[in-house]
């Protein structure tokens, strides 16, 4: 099952507490994750820990998905590092600033597990 | 040996009460700091040598005269280089960072440009109502929290500056403050807050424009819901923000990278403007790491302005042209130099592809996403834990971070002296 989601990326105190320490597990562990209310969930029917896939017309990346009450449905947060940058939007608009909140996307369960921070580096020198 | 009074290199607050511990030239405690300062103190896993990307595609142990050498050849032969980063070292080698991009007429820019670029322009547009955030604790008996989560990312700031504390005219700290928390998500700032609105993503806008409104006397043209907000809502807030004595608005990139970017900070400004004809209100952007503010300043009073293209002969800004991720976009740039910042990590990945086609210097202490994708890793002493050096909080005080332990490695200003000194022909100025 697809969910339609508005995308926000940011800061967490687990992405900044690794910050300096990016080739670990624990910043992967921070990162390589969306964050969803318990409703989109459902909708996914997915648990805790399970993979999605996250898409837009930017890009696509794997992520586990994580539950955040805070969040209102349909919107996803993901925190800012290399798999979040996968999906947000280059364009600035003019400004300097590309685009890391409010990209339209949407989430699906897979089979597919997320890259470590080496594996999807070297992607980007292919 | 116990040093007191240490000053934390992490974030924009830079809390300067640390105790730190030293045995055998090693960190072993710090007391005071959150976990993220803590964290940066006790230490991390660091870069051993300067590294060069071998033929095979992989980075080889190099001595630091050879890594200076390749990364002085690559920046002069490039046409359009790109110096970028900047935000975690001390205003001395951002200094020297401007100069050498004098030298080669390179693009100067900071991590400003994806975190509080948008500020400078909306400041740039209306000017900056604010205060030094000693008045804030001293003063502030409301505080607005927009788009930003400091229990998150500045840990300490509500405990230190604006929040918990008894300030000078409210001796019982908290009890004497209302919290107000605007966000889009229910963060664990909001969740510790008196008020919350939990706002529709991208509506800031419009609900800074309503609150304007309100405030001037216009509030029969709000209609009934503003960005998922119920008007009475948005009546309380602004009765909220008219009637104390003393307000301050804290923002973050809630509001710099949501749909109207520097014009929600415009809004923001105004709506402070606005409130100085009724009480007092002073407005503050949360900066993230320890030293972006001190490089606008730096950047400011050697070229006149807070991030800089010097290809021209003459300082140029024109952010949304010049700016980091527009010359990677138009795939411009033949050449980088990244200092103690990880845009490979913190760019979008299309912007990231195009980095990592041309030559990469990378000079941090740490390795990160950049150091993947570098073809030059000259690795640096850490400012603020040993060396030391200038950084601006993010209300503009200027503070000087100490060296706590010594190191063998050199510190970003050696290592760009060194470069400069290659790249400079007669008749430069350094
Ligand atoms: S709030 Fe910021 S400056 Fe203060 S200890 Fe934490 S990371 Fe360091």
């Amino acid at each position: 099952m697809k969910c339609d989601v508005n995308i926000i990326t940011g800061r967490t105190i687990d992405q900044g507490a690794n910050i300096d320490n990016k080739l670990s597990s624990d910043y992967f562990n921070a990162c390589a994750r969306c964050e969803i209310g318990a409703e989109d969930l459902e909708t996914l029917g997915l648990l805790e820990g399970s993979h999605v896939k996250v898409s837009t017309k930017f890009g696509s990346v794997v992520v586990s998905v994580a539950l955040c009450d805070g969040n209102m449905r349909g919107v996803a947060f993901i925190p800012m590092g290399p798999w979040a940058n996968a999906v947000v939007n280059p364009d600035t608009h003019g400004c300097g600033m590309p685009g890391f909140k409010g990209v339209l996307g949407s989430l699906e369960p897979t089979d597919e597990k997320p890259l470590d921070l080496k594996a999807f580096m070297s992607l980007c020198r292919e | 040996m116990e040093i007191t009074d240490a000053i934390c290199s992490f974030c924009g607050s830079l809390c300067d009460d640390l105790t730190v511990k030293v045995e055998d030239n090693k960190i072993v405690d710090v007391r005071r700091a959150c976990r993220l300062g803590a964290g940066k103190m006790l230490g991390h896993e660091r870069i051993n040598s300067p590294m060069i990307r071998n033929e095979a595609g992989k980075l080889e142990e190099v001595s630091s005269d050879s890594a200076i050498d390749r990364a002085s050849q690559i920046l002069l032969h490039a046409k359009r280089p790109l110096l970028y980063g900047w935000a975690s070292t001390s205003c001395e080698a951002q200094s020297k960072g401007i100069l050498l991009g004098e030298i080669l007429g390179a693009v100067v820019d900071s991590t400003a440009s994806v975190c509080h670029g948008p500020t400078t322009l909306g400041v740039q547009e209306k000017g900056l109502p604010t205060a030094s955030l000693g008045q804030i604790k001293n003063r502030a008996d409301l505080i607005i929290f927009w788009g930003c989560n400091p229990i998150h990312a500045h840990p300490r700031h509500m405990s230190r500056y604006s929040g918990y504390l008894p300030g000078f005219f409210l001796d019982r700290g908290r009890q004497n403050r209302k919290f107000v928390t605007v966000d889009v998500r229910m963060t664990e700032t909001a969740a510790i807050s008196d008020e919350f609105l939990q706002i529709e993503q991208g509506s800031d806008y419009v609900v800074l424009s309503s609150l304007r409104a309100i405030i001037n006397g216009k509030g029969d043209l709000v209609p009934d819901v503003v960005g998922g907000v119920s008007k009475e809502e948005l009546m309380h807030l602004s009765d909220m923000m008219r009637s104390c004595r003393f307000g301050a608005f804290f923002f973050g990139m809630g509001l710099t990278q949501s749909k109207a970017k520097y014009k929600n900070i415009d809004c923001a400004l105004s709506l402070t403007n606005d409130l100085n004809t009724r009480t007092k209100f002073v407005i503050t952007p949360l900066r993230g790491h320890y030293n972006v503010t001190g490089f606008g300043q730096v950047c400011s009073w050697q070229t006149g302005f807070p991030a800089v293209d010097l290809s021209r002969g003459a300082p140029y800004y024109n952010p949304g042209e010049m700016s980091a991720n527009d010359l990677l976009m138009r795939d411009e740039v033949d050449a980088s130099l990244v200092v103690a910042s990880d845009p490979a990590a913190h760019f979008p990945n299309a912007s990231v592809r195009n980095l990592a086609k041309s030559p990469l210097i990378q000079i941090d202490p740490y390795a990160n996403a950049t150091t993947e994708i570098a073809d030059v890793v000259i690795p640096t002493a850490i400012v603020g834990v040993e060396t030391e050096g200038t950084a601006y909080r993010m209300d503009g005080l200027s503070l000087r971070l100490r060296k706590l332990v010594d190191s063998d490695y050199p510190s970003d200003e050696e290592i760009l002296d060194k470069i400069i000194k290659k790249v400079s022909r007669n008749g430069d100025v350094c």
